[in-house]
């Protein structure tokens, strides 16, 4: 007896389109047993993270401000996604979008006008594209693996933080914290609703979430990218060069993470801080998933993800929950979103050893040879050829 | 004696369809047996069953007489069933001695597995040697170790899936040859073909397929080729009719001097390549597979740049330095061989097909947005003009059948009009009916004045469409020959690699 995945013939449209909430609700209970077993009140747990900020209206700020950089930030990825391009430095681009701002802001600190937001906020997403265009040089003309060099860009980017915030950028008036001066009323955002935390941040990625989703369904460049993601070599036949479409996909995700990048340095941050990057560049990698690589899925799961830290935050203090928790949520989302693919795609049978043929056959054998392999590609090629 | 295959009242479903409907034959011990249909008459369901992939929902298969149940490929060969897949399975980076290993279900040693190979080898003369990397052999010595694969099985009954539609016809008289010895020891050769000339030339008996029913069962040398084709298609069979003449207009497509490396590590590099096709012109490339076909065809299209020398002239304006998309709106238009991920996304609906090759031509786009409305216009009318069977524009191309996506790609090209069509392999894996209405439409472009560039390894398409004949040979084309005046074993020779100077040792 052995267990083996046999690919489906066509995964029902259905249960794509149920796993992730397949994979919530597996992180939900995991979660829970698993809290329950390390000592602490799971189910209790579970519902200040998951529910209780749903019921407050306080919350609810909180949670569309965490939500904007998760969308904004999943919605650029998406579109590299899409076509393949494996963007795994969001954070980085996050990062520098946000410095960026702020070296527009430090620069106009002794001025006035309307024009400087605009400015920052445009230099963002310079800063995003330009970090980006690293791994997209790097990849066009040295076919290096964009996900090793966008990910190491991340670190580089924390380290230039780092040092912009102990040395140039360091705030003179900050009794030498490793910090910037705090932004003038005219480099930062003004609120959406007056009176509350939502910034113009949050319409703005909602904006934006739903203009790519319709630009990736009727637009020429949206084809481009969905072509490339299903066939490269139709792709190609169809007058779509690859290096344009890489160019495309990293230039997206760079510009949409600068401009989270900005949008937080001008909005909850008010400066910049070295605890500016808390990660969203990679939660936005399980987002853009969770979302199935859909502006209006991304949303809903930029929410579900805004719950984890939000809430994440409370179970802290209510609870005594760790910080790493909120890490551990998010990891076993992501990990059940992928199992619940696999199943989507493959069904889990038991195989009997046929009692003719001798049972032990090569161990060591790739699997992509083996004379059940075959078959399987035999059956896979379809039946009414 | 009994049969060593019969098939009583085999019947297999598919939601939508009946793939196979109460399927009775059988093949004697020795019997070279074929197995005639048209693409989607159910042979591929049917070979399946045999071999244990799929399961008949009704029917019984008897194997020396006794009622047995394949559940397994593995099972299938215990029994004594080999089979040779169309497509190979192979390691191009691994020897052929390796590659044998990998696919047996228990490989002796190493060296023990040497000298029973070296044996099969010997016993049926084919040239292969153990020891080369196979990315280094033919497609003909590729399908030498497949066969060595089922031999060492010591099969009594041998599946032969579309064996020859990449050989030349020298290594198909060697490969008939190794099928002719073992029927005379007594195996079995279940042989699936399409092409009646090898059938009648080959086998015994017929069982011939239309639309999963056996509508006859007959013996192969006592009937006409054309008369088994139209028992295959059920219909009478339409000649593809040509006007006569040979007044050829300007030249459409010019290509001088034509250089390019091949795509690593294992293409094939173009040398030199000159050629001229004029409006109302069809012009053949014959050759092996994997001599610079697929390589010729991308740097035609503008899909490969890199390192390309020479010149190529699209209506007299030089067109070496354009893309895809600025070919295409000179006129060129192109249809590779492979059709699922290459020439179609299966992926994307109709429409969006549509879209991938003909947005410029016909206009599919306005400011950077796809103009849905007027690509659906378009799908549809490649549907119903070149009778593609099709739920409508909206269907995925996945979800056609071979011949109806080939038709599909074929229409959208031919139905924009262009001036130059570049195609490979026209009517692979199309069934007759279909082959005969694809083959027409070429003829009916070329009158009409486009001119047209066939790359195709099926020399007898070639020779009933093209009006000059060239051969590709190592990336090399040889000078182009009218038609009337070639045999198809000069043809054969010229594939084989012979141009008159002294063969390379690859010839085998």
């Amino acid at each position: 007896m052995a267990l083996i995945l046999e690919p489906r013939r066509e995964p029902s449209r259905a249960m794509v389109l149920a796993a992730p909430l397949i994979a919530v609700v597996a992180t939900l209970v995991t979660g829970a047993i698993a809290f329950t077993l390390l000592g602490y009140d799971g189910f209790g747990a579970i519902r200040e993270i998951f529910v209780s900020p749903l019921l407050s209206a306080y919350r609810w700020q909180d949670l569309l401000v965490k939500a904007a950089p998760l969308a904004l930030i999943a919605t650029g990825l998406s579109i590299g996604f899409r076509a393949n391009v494996w963007n795994i430095g969001a954070e980085g681009q996050y990062i520098l979008g946000g410095l960026a701002g702020t070296g527009i802001a430090l620069a106009a600190y002794d001025m006035e006008g309307g024009w400087i937001l605009p400015l920052m906020i445009v230099c963002g997403i310079l800063g995003g594209m330009a970090w980006a265009s690293i791994p997209a040089i790097l990849k066009t003309r040295l076919n290096v693996n964009e996900i090793l060099s966008s990910l190491m860009l991340n670190y580089v980017a924390i380290q230039l933080l780092y040092y912009l915030m102990r040395g140039p950028w360091k705030d003179p008036m900050g009794f030498n914290f490793p910090q910037t001066r705090l932004f003038t009323d005219w480099e930062t955002l003004p609120m959406a609703v007056p009176g509350t935390l939502i910034h113009i941040g949050v319409p703005i990625a909602l904006a934006l979430a739903l203009t790519v989703w319709l630009l990736i369904a009727r637009s020429i460049t949206g084809f481009q990218i969905r072509v490339v993601g299903l066939a490269p070599q139709a792709a190609r036949y169809g007058g779509f060069s690859a290096p344009s479409t890489t160019w495309l996909a990293l230039m997206a995700g760079g510009a949409f993470a600068g401009l989270a990048g900005v949008l937080e340095a001008a909005g909850p941050f008010a400066q910049m801080v070295p605890a500016f990057p808390t990660g969203y560049g990679y939660t936005a990698i399980i987002v853009a998933f969770l979302g199935r690589l859909h502006p209006v899925g991304i949303l809903l799961a930029a929410m579900v993800l805004a719950l984890t830290y939000v809430g994440g935050d409370t179970a802290q203090t209510t609870i005594g929950l760790p910080a790493a928790a909120i890490g551990v949520f998010q990891a076993m989302m992501l990990f059940f979103l992928l199992a619940a693919d696999i199943l989507v795609r493959y069904r889990l049978v038991r195989r009997r050893q046929p009692t003719g043929a001798p049972a032990p056959t090569a161990a060591g054998v790739p699997p992509q040879a083996s004379p059940d392999t075959l078959a399987q590609e035999a059956r896979a090629e379809g039946v009414a050829a | 004696m009994p049969p060593r295959l019969e098939l009583q009242g085999i019947t297999k479903r598919f939601p939508g369809v009946t793939a196979n409907e109460s399927v009775s034959f059988s093949v004697a011990p020795g019997e070279i047996h074929a197995l005639l249909g048209e693409n989607g008459a159910g042979k591929s369901t049917l070979v399946k069953i045999i071999y244990g992939v799929q399961r008949a929902d009704e029917g019984t298969i008897l194997w020396d007489g006794a009622p047995v149940s394949i559940g397994s490929p593995r099972e299938a060969r215990a029994l004594g069933i080999g089979m040779v897949f169309q497509h190979f399975s192979l390691f191009e980076a691994m020897t052929v001695l390796e590659n044998i290993a990998l696919g047996m279900d228990n490989p002796p040693p190493r060296r023990e597995l040497e000298a029973k190979v070296r044996q099969v080898l010997d016993t049926y003369h084919l040239a292969l040697d153990p020891h080369r990397d196979v990315h280094t052999l033919s497609v003909g010595e590729r399908q030498r170790i497949e066969i060595v694969r089922a031999l060492l099985q010591r099969p009594k009954l041998l599946i032969m899936d579309e064996p020859t539609s990449v050989l030349t016809p020298q290594e198909v008289e060697q490969l008939f040859e190794t099928l002719r010895q073992l029927a005379r020891e007594g195996c079995s050769i279940l042989y699936i073909s399409h092409k009646l000339h090898e059938i009648k030339a080959l086998c015994e008996s017929a069982t011939i397929l239309r639309a999963g029913k056996v509508v006859e069962t007959c013996d192969p040398r006592e009937h006409s080729t054309r008369a088994m084709a139209e028992m295959m298609i059920g219909g009478s069979l339409k000649d593809v009719k040509r006007k006569s003449g040979g007044e050829f207009g300007p030249v459409r497509l010019a290509v001088d001097g034509l250089s390019a490396p091949g795509e690593p590590p294992f293409g094939t590099s173009l040398k030199e390549i000159s050629f001229e096709v004029r409006a109302g012109e069809i012009l053949g490339i014959a050759g092996v597979a994997g001599n610079g076909q697929n390589e010729l065809l991308s740097v035609l299209s503008g899909e490969r740049h890199h390192g390309v020398t020479g010149s190529i002239a699209i209506d007299g304006v030089p067109s070496l330095a354009l893309g895809v998309s600025a070919r295409r709106s000179r006129g060129l238009a192109a249809v590779p061989e492979e059709r699922n991920g290459h020439a179609a996304v299966p992926g994307m609906s109709l429409t969006d097909n549509a879209v991938l090759s003909a947005r410029r031509r016909k206009k599919l786009t306005v400011g950077g947005l796809i103009r849905l409305g007027a690509a659906r216009d378009f799908a549809r009318s490649v549907i119903s003009g070149f009778s593609v069977k099709a739920t409508g524009p909206a269907a995925f191309a996945g979800s056609l059948s071979g011949g109806n996506l080939q038709k599909y790609i074929m229409g959208r090209e031919i139905m924009q009009t262009p001036a130059v069509l570049v195609v490979s392999q026209p009517t692979w894996g199309v069934d007759a009916g279909a082959a005969a209405f694809i083959r027409q439409a070429m003829v009916d472009l070329a009158a009409a004045g486009g001119a047209i560039l066939v790359v195709s390894q099926d020399l007898d398409e070639l020779l009933e469409l093209s009006d000059r004949i060239a051969v590709i040979n190592e990336g090399r084309l040889s000078r182009s020959l009218p038609v009337g005046s070639v045999s198809v074993e000069e043809i054969g020779l010229l594939m084989g690699g012979v141009h008159g100077e002294p063969a390379t040792a690859e010839a085998a």
